[in-house]
């Protein structure tokens, strides 16, 4: 679902490093392999910085899928209609779904998923930022739907095509799902628009709310992303943030006419020249602030996360010495 | 999978982890299992739910198969050229490598 600005630093350790020394034949091999467009599978070589983009690319966006689904959860139980929340428990449950095939996905670097967790818990990686704000209305699920989740599958359709293998088939699988998250969320605002003044107006809140936080999802201007060119040239990104930018708002534009709201900038115009929208300024310094963990609602979603884990513990124990105890009982039997 | 020689933190600690397993799906009757992606799962048992869970939520298999990650041996990338090449200059294995006249039609 959300990824956003995919190549920010953060405190991830690396995973272990491999034995092999770094042999410029390897290296040209891989190259030329870059070159060619092919793609690259887990037991190839590849170079060092390749393997840890990846990794903190991969876990990132593996870490905003469990987070993400934090902010909607907690819709799950106001949910209006047994409809609407059969719908959202079955995106919440998706959400999870994509985590896990991106979890999987990075394991397959060398790095594992305790790690990844660990980084995760003690605040050294990053998700989404998109997640450190409230939903405080029900059309704020509505939007997320639509907006979050369309900015998402902006990102995430030329992902099916990066270079590294694993990564390319879970955003196939996570792609295909997505869809329905869109339009689930678009449709739900539509019922709501047909409704009263007071149902309007709670659509238009949650939309002012969202649409700048969506625009910074797809990351620093192109000017602002040393890492971006690197990782265009390895084949891990395909679209610029700006590029991708541009084309969620050529595409929102006349969803949001046919919805019947505004998108709360006074600079949003066609331009003929250019034949795109062109928009005001996005606030990046409320953007990294959110980042660099101010947002309102980081220390919460990571406690909620930390509590969840820590809750659980005695459930996988309790599974691995079921696993540890029949596996006995088994070979007992068959001595 | 850690090489012997780490010696880092994290492979110094117990494990914890659920085991590793390959998942493998059928998608209709009639067609192979193919490979989908991996989870974690206490036993094999545990390890087929979460599979369904995880991997057809959406109807996109009839049967599961689950595999520890450790008992799949795999060929080596490194020795591709070596392992696969001998299958490269037996030309005749294919049929385009015999010419028939074309009075003979499809063959």
């Amino acid at each position: 679902m959300y990824t956003q600005a995919l190549d920010l630093p953060d405190g991830q350790a690396a995973p272990a490093a491999r034995a092999a020394p770094s042999d410029s034949a390897l290296q040209s091999h891989f190259d030329a392999k870059m070159e060619r467009d092919e793609k690259v599978e887990p037991r190839d070589w590849m170079p060092d910085h390749y393997r840890k983009t990846l990794v903190r690319q991969i876990s990132q966006h593996a870490h905003s899928e469990i987070v993400g689904m934090l902010p909607e959860g907690n819709w799950i139980s106001r949910a209006p209609s047994l409809k609407r929340k059969a719908i959202l428990i079955a995106k919440v449950q998706d959400e999870g779904g994509h985590g896990l095939y991106l979890y999987s996905a990075a394991e397959t670097l060398g790095t594992s998923r305790d790690q990844m967790l660990h980084a995760l818990h003690t605040g050294k990686a990053k998700y989404s930022s998109i997640f450190n704000y409230p939903t405080l209305t029900w059309a704020d699920v509505g939007v997320i739907g639509w907006l979050v989740d369309g900015a998402a599958i902006m990102n995430q359709i030329p992902l099916c095509r990066c270079s590294y293998g694993p990564y390319a088939r879970a955003m196939v699988r996570i792609c295909k799902e997505e869809s329905f998250h869109q339009r689930q969320g678009y449709e739900s605002l539509l019922v709501m628009m047909q409704g009263t003044d007071a149902q309007k107006a709670m659509v238009q809140d949650a939309v002012n709310r969202w649409w700048w936080k969506c625009l910074a999802m797809f990351g620093p201007p192109d000017a602002d992303s040393p890492n971006s060119a690197q990782s265009q040239r390895w084949g891990i990104k395909r679209i610029s943030n700006d590029d991708l930018r541009q084309s969620f708002i050529d595409a929102t534009v006349p969803q949001a006419q046919v919805l019947g709201v505004t998108l709360p900038d006074p600079d949003l115009k066609w331009n003929e020249a250019r034949q795109h929208y062109d928009h005001g300024a996005i606030d990046w310094d409320e953007f990294w602030s959110t980042v660099n963990g101010n947002g309102p609602c980081n220390k919460e979603r990571l406690a909620t996360r930390v509590a969840a884990w820590e809750e659980g513990a005695w459930v996988r124990e309790a599974a691995l010495a079921h696993a540890r105890k029949q596996q006995a009982r088994a070979l007992k039997e068959a001595a | 999978m850690n090489e012997p020689t780490d010696k880092s933190p994290q492979a110094l600690k117990p494990l914890h982890e659920w085991p590793l397993w390959e998942v493998f799906v059928r998608s209709k009757q009639g067609l192979e299992h193919k490979h989908c992606g991996s989870l974690h799962a206490s036993d094999a048992h545990h390890a087929l739910q979460l599979a369904r869970d995880v991997y057809t939520r959406r109807q996109e298999g009839v049967s599961i198969w689950v595999v520890p990650s450790q008992a799949i041996t795999a060929s080596q990338p490194n020795d591709k050229a070596e392992f696969f090449d001998p299958s490269a200059d037996k030309i005749y294995r294919h049929p385009t490598f015999y010419a028939i006249p074309d009075e003979v039609g499809h063959m």
